[in-house]
């Protein structure tokens, strides 16, 4: 994964609570087998028309809210499904981060793994950003992931929570699998002092 | 043991993190944990493999992997050559893939319509997989399904998938436990379904966020392991990753004689070390949450998400009442997504389904409380019942009692084991406007099919509507039977 540098980005608002990841991507597209080309079906149900056209009422259709990197969702964004199918489709939508109340711990660890950033705030910088984004599409954001801050079009910044170790392999572009991997060792230390407590192949087939 | 040499009183959630600790949580990095069961199916595994090809990474532990279809699989019937067909080359093309992928690592397949497949929730328990103490992960949120026997069960994403298929080990940070307490014992009619669905309307869908939960008190040690099984299923829908129960008598009633079940002086051994791990008496929780069973009837949900549910008996709650500008708006988008009005009762109300099955009420225990209700009665005209058996061997069980006669006899469709309706990505769906009171976990806005709306509840309740093709509370057609 490429290193996450600080960016500024417009932002769409869909102030909605309990956003669940159904509505993120919903399950008939989960029939694939790669992370790739989910952006269009992302709030598949919520953007189109039976008839597949655009309903021109939601956000993410309009174009002023077209080239919106930042995503600002309402309380508990990313509940249900461990689907990690929502992320790649968010950020097949050309989402950077996804701005919340606080988030679903499993989309959060999704998000993290690939990327797109959860970032939590309080619950006024939360409406205050839902109504910069609705009154003013061009309002920018910028996120500086090193400094943990999200800098408001007036200047303020405000510091967002992420533990340090994804915060490490986001900036630094450093995998997790590989930080297991380098770990066999313990691993079979483990495995040693710990006979297996069930064996699949016993009752296979 | 704490520095100080004694030892310090633990939860049961404590005892089995500390036993699967590949290296300690520190301030800067994760702990590391070792996966003792990982689960897989052909929805959330394709992309983990074909990292690992990227990489030429093997499966550490083929023997501690076991995988299963499901979700894209088809229920109807099987053809004249024994065979379950599958007509969507989409979900063809994803079984093959799981084909492969297990052929290529080594790891067990639980093919479709063979005798052990099912949906994977239900056959880790069945096959005496699911034991306390262990650590079980699955590409799947309801996993936590598995701390019913006093295992850290819990649901990862596909990333997380890659990480354990390659190293049996998962980076994680210790989440907070919840004592979720029931006190006091169900009334007749009343069951674990409705237990659950009444702590999530209490907590909210995120109250259990950040959240293990551990469920105790009376209520809790009367039930059986599928009622069990039943409320640690839907901990997700209360925000937590997991939820457990500490094993006693009837988880090691359960598990014994299965095939994966240790057996002889093993089993002896096994059941010594489970009775150690039940929380501490006086061991401390981050938070708890106290429900009473004797005040409890029977639940049902009546908005787009798990929380938004009521007793069957009482009214569609009114937005206008809500002082939070964010929770009316969302009040209000579910009952115009329900096409439900405030202060409405939802007793009486025409269904068009009533679909019975998913990992939360599939096994057994569930087919044989519908199918005592369904028994010489018919389901009502105009209403469409789906039976789905939660895996082969339920279905087997089932057929071998005669339950399969008694629904299809009632005009109920019996179909081949898997998720089914629940998610509605295998054909089985509603089509947009229906109303359906399902046994499954989740009523989100186009989740049992595009524009579908979901009642969900008991399968007591989903049978009793089935027959009077409204919503029914089970209590009053079990006194009707009774008093006949
Ligand atoms: S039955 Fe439903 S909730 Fe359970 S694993 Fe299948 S899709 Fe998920």
């Amino acid at each position: 994964m490429d290193p996450i540098k600080t960016f500024t980005g417009t932002m769409v608002a869909l102030p909605i609570n309990d956003i669940d990841t159904d509505q993120i991507i919903p399950a008939r597209y989960l029939k694939v087998t790669d992370k790739n080309g989910l952006g269009a079906a992302c709030f598949s149900d919520w953007r189109y028309e039976a008839d597949g056209t655009p309903k021109p009422e939601f956000p993410l259709n309009q174009v002023q809210y077209k080239n919106a990197a930042v995503l600002v969702g309402g309380h508990n964004f990313g509940c249900g499904s461990s689907r990690e199918h929502a992320p790649w489709a968010l950020i097949g939508a050309g989402f950077q981060a996804v701005i919340s109340t606080y988030f679903a711990d499993i989309f959060r660890n999704n998000a993290l793994k690939n990327g797109l950033l959860p970032i939590v705030v309080d619950e006024a910088t939360h409406q205050q950003l839902i109504s910069l984004a609705q009154e003013d599409p061009t309002a920018a954001v910028t996120v500086d992931l090193a400094a943990q801050t999200v800098i408001l079009p007036d200047g303020r910044a405000v510091t967002f929570p992420i533990d340090g170790f994804s915060k490490h392999c986001l900036l630094n572009g450093v995998d997790q699998l590989g930080y297991l991997l380098g770990m066999h060792h313990e691993a079979e230390t483990y495995e040693a002092n710990h006979p297996a407590r069930v064996n699949t192949a016993l009752v296979a087939g | 043991m704490s520095s100080n040499g004694h030892s310090r009183l633990k939860t049961l959630f404590e005892k089995v993190w500390d036993a699967h600790l590949v290296r300690p949580q520190t301030d800067d990095l994760p702990a590391v944990l070792y996966i003792d069961l990982h689960l897989v199916h052909e929805v959330t595994s394709p992309q983990a493999f074909t990292m690992l090809r990227e990489r030429g990474l093997k499966v550490r532990r083929p023997d501690r992997t076991l995988a299963t279809m499901d979700h894209s699989t088809p229920t109807i019937p099987r053809g004249a050559d024994g065979i379950i067909p599958v007509h969507d080359q989409m979900a063809a093309a994803q079984l093959d893939v799981m084909r492969k992928n297990c052929a290529d690592f080594g790891i067990p397949l639980y093919d479709l319509g063979t005798r052990n497949q099912g949906i994977v929730h239900v056959i880790g328990p069945e096959q005496g997989l699911t034991q306390p103490g262990m650590t079980i992960v699955c590409g799947d949120s309801h996993t936590s399904t598995h701390g019913a026997f006093g295992a850290l069960a819990f649901g990862i994403g596909t990333s997380e998938v890659g990480h354990v298929l390659a190293t049996q080990t998962l980076l994680q940070n210790k989440p907070k436990t919840m004592a979720v307490r029931i006190e006091g014992q169900l009334h007749a009619g009343v069951t674990a379904k409705d237990i659950i669905l009444a702590i999530i309307a209490k907590i909210g869908i995120g109250g259990g966020t950040g959240y293990v939960f551990e469920y105790m008190g009376e209520a809790i040690r009367g039930l059986g392991m599928e009622g069990r099984m039943t409320i640690c299923n839907m901990s997700i829908e209360g925000g937590a990753r997991a939820g457990m129960i500490a094993p006693d008598d009837t988880t090691f009633q359960y598990i014994a004689g299965r095939p994966a079940a240790p057996q002889g002086a093993a089993w002896d051994a096994a059941v010594a070390k489970w009775r150690t791990l039940p929380s501490d008496e006086g061991a401390a929780f981050d938070s708890q949450v106290t429900l009473r069973a004797d005040e409890l009837v029977p639940m049902i949900t009546y908005g787009t998400n798990p929380g938004m549910g009521m007793s069957i008996t009482s009214r569609v709650p009114d937005p206008a009442t809500l002082s939070d500008a964010s929770q009316k708006l969302a009040l209000d988008k579910a009952l115009t997504y329900m096409g439900l009005q405030p202060n409405q009762p939802l007793l009486g109300k025409a269904v068009d389904v009533v679909f019975i099955g998913s990992c939360t009420n599939s096994r057994i225990g569930d087919l044989r409380e519908a199918a005592r209700f369904m028994k010489g009665r018919k389901v009502a005209e105009g209403v469409r019942m789906m039976v789905v058996p939660g895996s082969q061997q339920v279905k087997a069980q089932a057929e071998a009692e005669g339950l399969d006669m008694v629904f299809r006899e009632a005009g109920a469709e019996w179909r081949e084991a898997g998720c089914s309706m629940c998610i509605a990505m295998n054909g089985d769906q509603l089509q947009p406007g229906q109303y359906a009171v399902s046994t499954s976990n989740r009523n989100f806005e186009g989740r049992q099919g595009k524009g579908g709306r979901t009642f969900l509840a008991s399968p007591l309740t989903a049978a009793a509507t089935a027959v009077s093709g409204v919503i029914t509370d089970p209590r009053t057609v079990m006194s009707e039977r009774e008093n006949a």
